[in-house]
């Protein structure tokens, strides 16, 4: 392919003539191979193709201080509320602090699709079947949980809840930046 | 006698489709190629199963991570415009003017982390010494001397005034290992402000995670 015709093209054979001698037009293309590949491998590592991903997060309105917020009754059967504390520690209860729902007492958990996200997924279902039969739920109306991370929870537990929510596609969850004095003895329990 | 002689072969390929090949990817990695700026500070974004990817245009990156032991914030802002805009503001807030080439210069700049009163001795640097660990201490962001916010509130004033339709966005970009009282004051300052919405900038997991 990149041999050129160089001479004899004519077809005229001259008879002693001086003949040019037949060079060969191959070039050797090994070194502008290697060079091609070196600036492929340069711009392959200097690019950054892949864009970062986000994760979208609405937080409902800063209340003025002023104004008494109003209480919102929600029925206790629907809550769920995730105390994140140090060292990746974890838990939830389901209910009411004082009086949990059968089986929703607080306990510990483990982050990951074995410990957290069954716990979550199981009161995904449980909480859409008991608003179905409640006729002043709406459609769409279920399981709601509270996020409390505690002072010595990382930014990776926050994102890692808040995936969990996506995963088990929790219809309404929020972060609560406020602890109750009886959840504050939960969190120093497991902080300390 | 009937000896079967091996038929010298050629040793050299014939290299053009190869070379083809080789130049058209490097035509595609040239035309593609964004460069990689050097972050001036590094932070391990935690991961989730988010899909959705964060804008090109529009968006206003906030870094919060650690360096040296200390809570640092960085503030970057991905149009050009806003910049200029943002530095205008700020620059007329803090009394502090800056000529025509150091403002071509912040321009160019992607994220800083420096006081405004810094921001002079950063833009004289080169661009590659400003990612150097300790050049840049973050932008101070506490209730006695809180830039962060006007920093903020300049690059919406330019989005608006460049007649941008869409709300400016605001992605934070925290380290995992950060505490959540950091995230949250960083939350805080954009609530302050009525941003109630925000990205918040991960990594791609693992797909055995689901």
């Amino acid at each position: 392919m990149a041999e050129l015709n160089t001479g004899d093209g004519g077809g005229k054979k001259g008879s002693g003539k001086v003949r040019s001698k037949k060079s060969n037009a191959k070039v050797d293309l090994t070194a502008m191979v290697d060079l091609a590949f070196l600036l492929i491998t340069f711009f392959m590592l200097t690019t950054s193709l892949s864009k970062p991903q986000s994760m979208d997060l609405g937080l409902p309105d800063k209340e003025d201080k002023k104004t008494p917020p109003k209480d919102i009754k929600v029925d206790q059967k629907r809550t769920m509320t995730i105390i994140m504390g140090k060292d990746n520690k974890i838990k939830w209860f389901h209910g009411l602090l004082e009086s949990p729902e059968p089986g929703g007492k607080p306990t510990d958990a483990v982050y990951g699709k074995n410990g957290l996200r069954k716990e979550i997924l199981k009161r995904v279902v449980s909480v859409n079947e008991y608003c179905k039969l409640k006729p002043n739920y709406k459609k769409g109306d279920g399981l709601i949980v509270i996020i409390k991370p505690s002072k010595k929870s990382t930014y990776r537990n926050l994102v890692d809840v808040l995936d969990e929510m996506a995963i088990c596609k929790v219809p309404t969850y929020a972060i609560v930046n406020d602890i109750s004095p009886e959840e504050m003895a939960i969190v120093n329990e497991m902080n300390k | 006698m009937g000896k079967i002689k091996m038929q010298k072969k050629s040793t050299s390929i014939d290299m053009t489709a190869m070379c083809d090949v080789a130049f058209l990817l490097l035509t595609f990695f040239i035309l593609t190629a964004t460069a990689k700026v050097p972050e001036p500070l590094p932070v391990d974004t935690p991961s989730s199963t988010v899909q959705t990817k964060l804008p090109e245009t529009g968006l206003v990156t906030i870094t919060v991570g650690k360096s040296d032991g200390k809570e640092q914030v960085f503030f970057g802002m991905k149009d050009r415009a806003i910049r200029s805009g943002a530095l205008d503001y700020v620059s007329s807030k803090y009394k502090i003017d800056f000529t025509d080439k150091e403002k071509t210069e912040f321009e160019l700049m992607d994220e800083f982390g420096v006081p405004v009163e810094g921001l002079k001795q950063l833009l004289a640097l080169k661009g590659t010494d400003r990612a150097k660990k300790g050049v840049q201490p973050g932008m101070p962001c506490d209730s006695i001397n809180n830039q962060l916010q006007d920093w903020i509130q300049g690059a919406r004033k330019a989005n608006i005034e460049n007649g941008g339709t869409k709300e400016l966005q605001f992605a934070i970009k925290g380290d995992a290992k950060e505490e959540y009282p950091q995230i949250k004051r960083v939350m805080d300052i954009l609530q302050d402000q009525k941003i109630n919405s925000f990205n918040l900038v991960t990594g791609l997991r693992g797909k055995d995670y689901n």
